[in-house]
């Protein structure tokens, strides 16, 4: 039986409200502006938040081009609720964006469109995007957006800890993990049953795909499906978790990091809170303005055969399902993502980086041709810690991974970070805990469409 | 005899007549008055209530047409761990809450009543949580419940006592909860406070010539005094915990953060029910959970009144 759609949604939507504030609306563009060239009518966004100078001389550069385009900016970040319900009402923004990892989930219920005929349309060419970042938003062979971001993640280190207790880079290497144990032990520091200092901090659960990796696993097969009980992905969820685990166990571990001033001039290296972590590459352009005098240093994440690993992940431009202009959206997500265009992002930054009388610390995108060209026009090179991370991050975005997409993304993440966060908790041990995420996210890719 | 009977019958009948008119057009004009509350219940509670039992017996993503799966939603229901997990959840934390409150709110209520002149300022200071967004009290409840450096500790370090990880440890988390939303319970305090101004006095006087003590006139005069609006707090305070929302998805489960180190001591069941709903974009699915919470819900309120039969009291009553 096939009951309609629209007779029910209004009773679905308002049923299952449950006194959660309503979605805040999307801009809409009337149904006949949109025209063949996509070069006039309204445009709509949704998820892409308050545009910072890179944004906002992207955004520029995209008004320059099309004058005629009206263009409407949702400023709010993407809201699952927001967009579904959009879509689910005809009320849907002209283009979507969004984390790349969710592209999988929403294409196999059919919320966004597959973008290769309009992208040959548009002369928008799958290897003028980092290969990792396209595999991420292909599903069944078919690419649902156009990335545009493009973090990756490396070890950053606070120097005055590490000569604090006499430790050096090498030390911290995450080849030898019997070495990072015990430097992890040297680094952490505790007063009175509190902690001062976590040593090492292996960012879970949201780096277990890193630490997966890096003893040879992924928790998503090539055809999507979910690999989360494999027995290399149960050894180092144990291992990043021992580490934890030496440093006062999670709860108190994660009570003191949610102390951290992390944006601010009292970041956690000023007040010596951390040893090292793994993090993005943003984290370099917050640090040398809150603190440019603090002693990072930073060294690439390796796997135990010592060969150097990361992951990448970042935003993309989609096309939901009833999209009313789709010719100007694909003009967008040309232009926003273009060489010509980030050049200009990275024109705004510099000017940006004068007036602070800051330091240009990258830009990452998922352009490898746009990242060579302002790492060579605004990246100044040096022997400073700063200097060293930055190419440390440059050089990553070689060799990072994606977490491939599948159908069943969202369930699948859901299941694995569900599972690590009950295992930092002490409710499950890692193996059952992943034994039980794997069958919920094999559930979810068995219903998945 | 006859006539008189006649006339008096005919005088019963019009003034019958008159007053079945007078009622109709009360009745007319009270319909008149509640019917735009009626076309709201019947288009916003109703009407999505009959659709989303509908849709329980789907497959609906929101997007394509739903299809008809039986009882396949319900069967799952009954093996999904996490339904159990959340069930667990939000039973523990309404056996906490809903007593907590009770009590928090009725000793601040008698010592409200205690307050003279001014009571009518101190009710508004002990109102005005209520009005702060739930979101913003689980955004400060996070700060202020910090384990190492939390506002909560830092008091109980003073004397001595090492607290608890209330946001970080799993056993913390429930009781944590229950702090935050005691933050709410301005409403209840008003409520205890009108009952209390309603007991009549000569009922404590009466109770001090026979001997009896503070303790005992709060026994056994103002409890069953005000235990109509005891009760009515029981049903409504009950009602809210097993909906619990707001401050447990604020702190553990929203944004990117959040979600990332979401803690399933805080997974109540209808954060589990939205996360079906619009995470996954399980909307039959979703249905069935509300439904089954629905069940739940009417079962324990049904409890709770016939229980009460024995201990409420309602002036005016017969016996």
């Amino acid at each position: 039986m096939t009951i309609t759609r629209r007779g029910l949604l209004a009773g679905s939507m308002g049923a299952l409200a449950l006194g959660v504030s309503a979605c805040g609306g999307v801009n809409k563009s009337s149904n006949n502006d949109a025209t063949k060239g996509g070069d006039s009518g309204s445009l709509s966004t949704m998820g892409f938040g308050k545009p910072d100078d890179v944004g906002q001389a992207r955004i520029d550069a995209f008004k320059s081009a099309y004058p005629k385009v009206q263009l409407n900016i949702n400023e709010g970040d993407f809201d699952p609720q927001q967009f579904l319900s959009a879509v689910a009402t005809g009320n849907v923004p002209d283009l979507v964006y969004l984390n790349r990892e969710l592209v999988g989930s929403y294409a196999s219920q059919g919320a966004i469109q597959p973008l290769d005929d309009k992208m040959a349309s548009a002369g928008i060419k799958n290897s003028g995007y980092r290969e990792a970042a396209i595999k991420e938003v292909t599903v069944d062979g078919k690419v649902y957006g156009i990335p545009e971001f493009y973090n990756t993640r490396n070890i950053l280190v606070n120097g005055k800890a590490l000569q604090e207790v006499g430790l050096t880079l090498p030390d911290l290497s995450t080849s030898d993990w019997d070495k990072l144990h015990a430097s992890t032990v040297k680094l952490y520091k505790a007063n009175g049953g509190r902690i001062a200092r976590i040593g090492f901090d292996p960012k879970l659960p949201e780096f277990l795909p890193l630490w997966a990796k890096a003893n040879g696993a992924d928790l998503v097969n090539p055809d999507g499906s979910p690999n989360l009980e494999d027995p290399k992905v149960i050894e180092a969820l144990a291992y990043a978790l021992s580490l934890i685990n030496e440093q006062g166990g999670w709860s108190k571990f994660k009570a003191f990091r949610d102390t951290w001033d992390l944006f601010g001039s009292g970041n956690q290296f000023v007040k010596n809170q951390a040893g090292a972590f793994p993090w993005e590459g943003w984290l370099v352009n917050v640090l040398v303005q809150a603190s440019p005098k603090v002693d990072l240093q930073s060294l690439p994440f390796t796997d135990r055969q010592g060969n150097p690993v990361s992951f990448q992940s970042g935003s993309a431009w989609c096309l939901p399902k009833g999209s009313k202009n789709p010719a100007a959206a694909v003009n967008w997500m040309k232009t926003m993502t273009s060489t010509e265009t980030w050049l200009k992002a990275g024109e705004a930054r510099q000017a940006t980086v004068e007036k602070n009388k800051s330091k240009f610390t990258g830009l990452w995108t998922a352009n490898p041709e746009a990242d060579q060209q302002i790492k060579a026009k605004y990246v100044k090179p040096g022997q400073t810690g700063f200097d060293k991370a930055i190419e440390n991050y440059y050089a990553s975005t070689e060799y990072a991974f994606a977490v491939v997409g599948s159908k069943a993304g969202s369930e699948i993440k859901t299941a694995w970070q569900d599972a690590v966060n009950r295992a930092l908790s002490g409710q499950q041990k890692p193996d059952v805990a992943m034994k039980q995420a794997q069958a919920e996210a094999s559930k979810a890719f068995s219903a998945a469409k | 005899m006859a006539a008189p009977t006649s006339v008096a019958a005919t005088r019963r009948m019009t003034a019958g007549g008159a007053r079945r008119t007078r009622n109709w057009r009360e009745i007319r004009a009270a319909y008149g008055f509640i019917s735009l509350w009626i076309i709201g219940f019947l288009v916003f509670t109703l009407g999505p209530m009959i659709a989303s039992f509908v849709l329980s017996f789907t497959d609906y993503n929101a997007i394509d047409s739903p299809q008809n799966v039986g009882l396949e939603n319900y069967r799952q229901l009954a093996e999904d761990q996490k339904v159990a997990k959340a069930l667990g959840n939000t039973l523990v934390y309404a056996a906490m809450y809903v007593p907590a409150s009770m009590a928090v709110a009725l000793a601040l209520a008698m010592v409200l009543n205690r307050v003279g002149r001014a009571s009518g300022f101190f009710r508004t200071i002990f109102y005005l949580p209520k009005m702060t967004p739930t979101v913003a009290v689980g955004a400060l409840f996070l700060l202020l419940l910090n384990g190492q450096e939390g506002l909560l500790n830092r008091t109980l370090r003073l004397f001595g006592i090492d607290g608890p990880n209330w946001t970080t440890d799993t056993h913390w988390v429930k009781p944590g909860l229950v702090i935050t939303t005691l933050w709410s319970v301005g409403g209840t305090v008003v409520i205890y406070l009108a009952a209390l101004r309603q007991v009549p006095k000569d009922l404590y006087e009466a109770a001090e010539l026979d001997g009896a003590g503070s303790w005992t006139k709060f026994r056994k005069v103002t409890i069953p005094m005000i235990s109509g609006a005891l009760f009515f707090t029981l049903i409504v305070q009950t009602i809210a915990a097993l909906q619990m929302f707001n401050e447990a998805y604020t702190m553990f489960f929203g944004g990117q953060q959040n979600s990332t180190y979401s803690n399933e001591a805080a997974l109540f069941y209808v954060i589990y029910l939205f996360q079906q709903a619009f995470r996954f974009l399980h909307m039959g699915y979703a249905s069935a959970l509300a439904w089954l919470l629905f069940v739940i819900i009417m079962i324990i309120t049904a409890v709770q009144v016939r229980v009460s039969r024995r201990f409420v009291y309602y002036e005016g009553e017969r016996d």
